[in-house]
């Protein structure tokens, strides 16, 4: 792909071409894992690239089409719903969590949402309830809530899909938690890749307004007044991070602040703040529909209800799928048709490595959460290269303000380039790991605590993997000194 | 009046205002603990560098940015890991920059030197980055060293114009975070604004043209140990020493990329040298000009690091042939003042010296090569890189008594402390 697109294009990646036309740059994940290759170009989507589909792209673009009118509706990918306990993704009858409003206090509103024992879907499990409660204590006379829709842990997308094909139930889920907080200021922080979806989601809104379901006195039981904005964010993973999401939206760096105040204390222009990611919003609307009861019957005892689980990589059918949670990690392979899996990824680069000796584990809390992404890797990859590839994402993504993870996740990085050459020695893994444990335990947000997550975790799962690949002599000698690559560049710059 | 609470720090119970700074409160306590970034006057403070991190209940937290709250257990140094953890944080900061102490302007005034020889650091546990980085010399008052800056913010928040405006902030993300200069402002700085910039950024980053810092190298406040009370380094020594048989033991010593300063330190020693080679003979080493070795020896002095490929057949044969290995001097311990060629390619190097150079010859078009001649390396390594290095002892060069209390601990197991005057990083 990179050669089609600089062959087309005449830009190399990482610059312009000639003329300017046409600039060529690497990215992050940009939330498209189940129909790759996939590109941003002016930030509208095109994807499940081949040469021949980069070269009619590239010929339209030179004669001038805009890159809208060329570019892919990207697909839903919804894979599997569990039947009947299908929570999230059944149909979607607008206004239906809505209209409970007329009956419910804001205190019965957060009641329902902790009987039906409902986590964040962000990533950090936080018990949702909780959070809106404290949230409603927070004494102040402006509030916010915003919905996080930053999707920047690598190989997820199912926030994505739910802003795409129900919106409607994400604003539905913030005008909840609007009305249970007492907050009258909404925003939708979309991440700048998902720039595509800004204008659905801005019809969504509009349609609520005509509806009078946003706007100034919602039908509510008790007076109730909400509206949401759409604000683009730029392109940073951290800003993923709650605190860095506010700052963010105030216009500054997206830094993470020092953890002295919760948001919902203290968060958007220093005001009490409702942050929640997605899915979490989607799931508290069908809370409110179709009730606690019935999410307290499924999954498991400690996570109640069903979770949208993002899977790519080495298997017939990435895709979106809704589990109940507790189904066990070889039912999940075995229904996305990974063949011949040899190691997920659980929860994206800053999750959990899993090897197939873990297969009977269950993803649930007793056992094994999953934030959403769930990338499948087949014996044709290689580990190494994998991690390196992780390592790289947190070595550009790292906000930079914090020792551990800015110099940590660097020095990691040219650690595993050793081992990639083939220079490590037993030391080197146990570096790996020290080091490792030491920016998890000192890193000032949670994307330096769990930054080293994957290479810790694969050395201990893949021992057989790592033995082949280190020096195991204990000699003094530093094998790890490779004397001829030294010498390399002198050798040629004597040689003319 | 706020009120009295009540929390743990290192198993004793102290009495404390809700809500203050956990790291005033364990000063005020008297229990010491290091910090970098950490800077009064800014409120909340920055958090940025870690070095002050102590464990809360368990867990690991800056305490310069943690509130005191009731029953809080705090563990500063029970647990020596702790130690070990806050010393990390600043060799991480040591190899992420280029620190070379014995050329920089703020060297014996600098807060991350100091920080070093508080905790001990004699060498960086994480391999040096040696990222390029530049030296702005675009704003009309200040210089900024990039190659120095830790990133601390300090001086993001801390420094404004007349009018209020800030002149630095932070761009980039991940390693190549960087202070980022407004020009226009920081033309509009003061000369006594300017001045406070340089102070209070804790690295010889942030330099004031055609000011420099009052008092004299070799006299400055981590120079002469100032802060520190008498006490004495906090080295943290090695499980290696040599065996106890009667007779003689030998020594042998090399120059490797060194400017044989650490040798000249040696002999430093003055009338003491007289009392060593009574205890010890020398083998190999330029002091006696002994060319190779000519029996097992005890303890191998190496100086200088890497930067050709004689000097890693030496030390590999040092390493074969000694049964410890001590690096003296920085040059030896991560490569030092040679290593500031490490930023660049190895043929930009060669070309400047044999080929552009003010000394070149007009027309000049070859680089010398021969048999006879060692091949360079492409950057200059720090021995630990090449082979296992038992003891580090820091300085550019070390004190010669440093450089002796260590001898004899490791021959004949006297123990020995090392005073911050002793222990230094130029
Ligand atoms: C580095 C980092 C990135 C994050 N990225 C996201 C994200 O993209 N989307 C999200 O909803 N939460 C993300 N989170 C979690 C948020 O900080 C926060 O916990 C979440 O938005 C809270 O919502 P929830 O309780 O509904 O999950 C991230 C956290 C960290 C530390
Ligand atoms: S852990 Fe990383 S992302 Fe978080 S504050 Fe520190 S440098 Fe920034
Ligand atoms: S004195 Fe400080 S700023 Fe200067 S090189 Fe040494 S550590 Fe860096
Ligand atoms: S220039 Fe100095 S004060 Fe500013 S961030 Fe760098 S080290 Fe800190
Ligand atoms: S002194 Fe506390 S983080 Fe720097």
């Amino acid at each position: 792909m990179k050669q089609a697109f600089e062959k087309e294009t005449g830009a190399t990646l990482g610059g312009t071409d000639a003329s300017g036309m046409f600039g060529f740059y690497e990215t992050s994940c940009i939330g498209l894992s189940d129909q790759e290759p996939a590109a941003l170009i002016d930030f509208c989507p095109v994807t499940e690239l081949t040469p021949q589909k980069v070269k009619t792209v590239v010929a339209k673009l030179k004669t001038g089409s805009p890159a809208i009118s060329i570019c892919d509706e990207p697909k839903n990918n919804i894979r599997y719903t569990p039947g009947e306990n299908t929570f999230i993704l059944k149909d979607y009858e607008p206004g239906a969590a809505l209209r409970n409003l007329k009956e419910l206090e804001p205190v019965e509103v957060i009641n329902s949402i902790k009987e039906a024992g409902l986590m964040g879907m962000g990533g950090a499990f936080f018990p949702t309830g909780i959070k809106w409660e404290t949230c409603r204590k927070s004494v102040s006379n402006r509030k916010f809530v915003v919905c996080n829709a930053d999707e920047g842990e690598p190989g997820t997308f199912k926030d994505r899909v739910l802003l795409n094909t129900m919106p409607g139930l994400v604003i539905e889920g913030m005008a909840l938690g609007a009305y249970s907080v007492g907050a009258s200021e909404g925003i939708i922080y979309l991440r700048a890749e998902y720039r595509w979806l800004k204008e659905k989601i801005e019809q969504t809104l509009e349609d609520f307004r005509e509806k009078g379901w946003l706007g100034d006195h919602i039908p509510a039981k008790q007076p109730f007044s909400f509206d949401i904005r759409v604000q683009l964010g730029a392109g940073a993973y951290v800003c993923g991070e709650e605190t860095a999401l506010l700052n963010s939206l105030e216009g500054k760096r997206g830094e993470p602040r020092t953890r002295r105040y919760f948001p919902v204390e203290r968060g958007y222009l220093a005001k009490p703040t409702l942050v929640n990611n997605v899915e979490t919003f989607a799931t508290a609307a069908r809370i409110l529909e179709s009730g606690a009861e019935k999410m307290r019957k499924l999954g498991t005892k400690d996570s109640p209800g069903t979770k949208l689980i993002s899977i790519s990589g080495d298997c017939a059918k990435p895709g979106i799928y809704e589990i109940e949670w507790g189904m066990r990690l070889g039912d999940l392979l075995a229904l996305c048709e990974a063949n011949d899996p040899y190691y997920v990824q659980v929860s994206g680069p800053s999750g959990v490595a899993v090897s197939m000796k873990e297969r009977n584990r269950r993803l649930c809390k007793e056992d094994l959460l999953c934030g959403g992404s769930f990338m499948v890797f087949d014996k044709t990859r290689d580990l190494l290269q994998i991690l390196h590839n992780f390592s790289n994402f947190f070595k550009q993504e790292s906000c930079g303000i914090c020792t551990p993870c800015r110099a940590g996740n660097f020095i990691l990085n040219r650690k595993l380039e050793k081992l990639q050459l083939g220079l490590g020695s037993l030391r080197d893994l146990v570096e790996l790991e020290d080091w490792g444990a030491t920016i998890k335990q000192n890193s000032r947000c949670g994307l330096g605590q769990m930054s080293p997550n994957s290479i810790v975790d694969a050395i201990h799962k893949f021992p057989e993997y790592f033995d082949q690949r280190v020096d195991k002599s204990g000699s003094r000698l530093n094998m790890g000194f490779d004397m001829a690559a030294a010498v390399r560049e002198y050798e040629e710059a004597v040689k003319e | 009046m706020q009120n009295l609470i009540t929390i743990t720090i290192d198993g004793k119970e102290v009495q404390v205002r809700d809500g203050e700074l956990l790291l005033n409160v364990i000063r005020k306590a008297g229990v010491d603990v290091p910090s970098l970034c950490y800077y009064e006057h800014i409120d909340p403070p920055l958090g940025t560098c870690r070095v002050c991190t102590v464990e809360v209940n368990g867990r690991h937290v800056a305490s310069c940015t943690t509130l005191a709250r009731n029953g809080m257990n705090v563990v500063v140094h029970d647990d020596p890991t702790l130690h070990d953890t806050r010393k990390a944080m600043v060799e991480m900061l040591f190899a992420e920059g280029n620190h070379f102490c014995p050329a920089c302007e703020k060297s014996g005034d600098c807060d991350l030197q100091g920080m070093g020889y508080q905790l001990g650091v004699n060498v960086s546990r994480f391999p040096h980055l040696f990222v390029d980085r530049i030296i702005d010399y675009n704003p009309k008052r200040v210089v900024i060293e990039h190659n120095r800056c830790i990133r601390c913010r300090r001086c993001v928040d801390e420094v404004l114009t007349t009018d209020g405006k800030r002149v630095f902030s932070f761009a980039n993300r991940g390693n190549d975070t960087e202070v980022a200069i407004d020009y226009e402002q920081e033309a509009t700085l003061t000369e006594e604004q300017a001045v406070h910039a340089m102070h209070i950024c804790p690295t010889g980053a942030i330099l004031v043209r055609g000011k420099s810092l009052a008092r004299p190298f070799g006299d400055r406040k981590y120079d002469i140990g100032e802060l520190a009370n008498g006490e004495t380094v906090p080295v943290v020594f090695p499980d290696v020493h040599a065996l106890k048989n009667g007779e003689k033991k030998v020594i042998a010593t090399v120059s490797l990329a060194g400017c044989f300063g650490c040798h000249m330190s040696m002999l430093d020693l003055d009338m003491g040298i007289l009392d060593l080679v009574e205890l010890v003979e020398f083998n190999k080493s330029p002091l006696t000009d002994i060319k190779h070795f000519t029996k097992k020896v005890d303890l191998g002095i190496i100086e200088g690091g890497c930067c050709n490929s004689e000097n890693v057949e030496v030390l590999r044969e040092f390493r074969k042939k000694c049964r410890i290995l001590v690096a003296i001097g920085e040059c030896a311990i991560w490569g030092g003042l040679p290593a500031m060629r490490n930023t660049l390619p190895l043929r930009e190097c060669l070309e400047e010296a044999y080929l552009h150079s003010f000394t070149s010859e007009e027309g000049a078009a070859i680089i010398p090569q021969s048999e006879d001649i060692p091949k360079i390396l492409d950057k200059v390594y720090a021995c630990n890189e090449v082979v296992d290095i038992d003891f580090f002892i820091p300085g550019c060069p070390p004190s010669a008594n440093h450089i002796w209390k260590v001898v004899k601990n490791l021959l004949f197991d006297q123990e020995y402390s090392v005073l911050f005057p002793e222990f230094k990083y130029d």
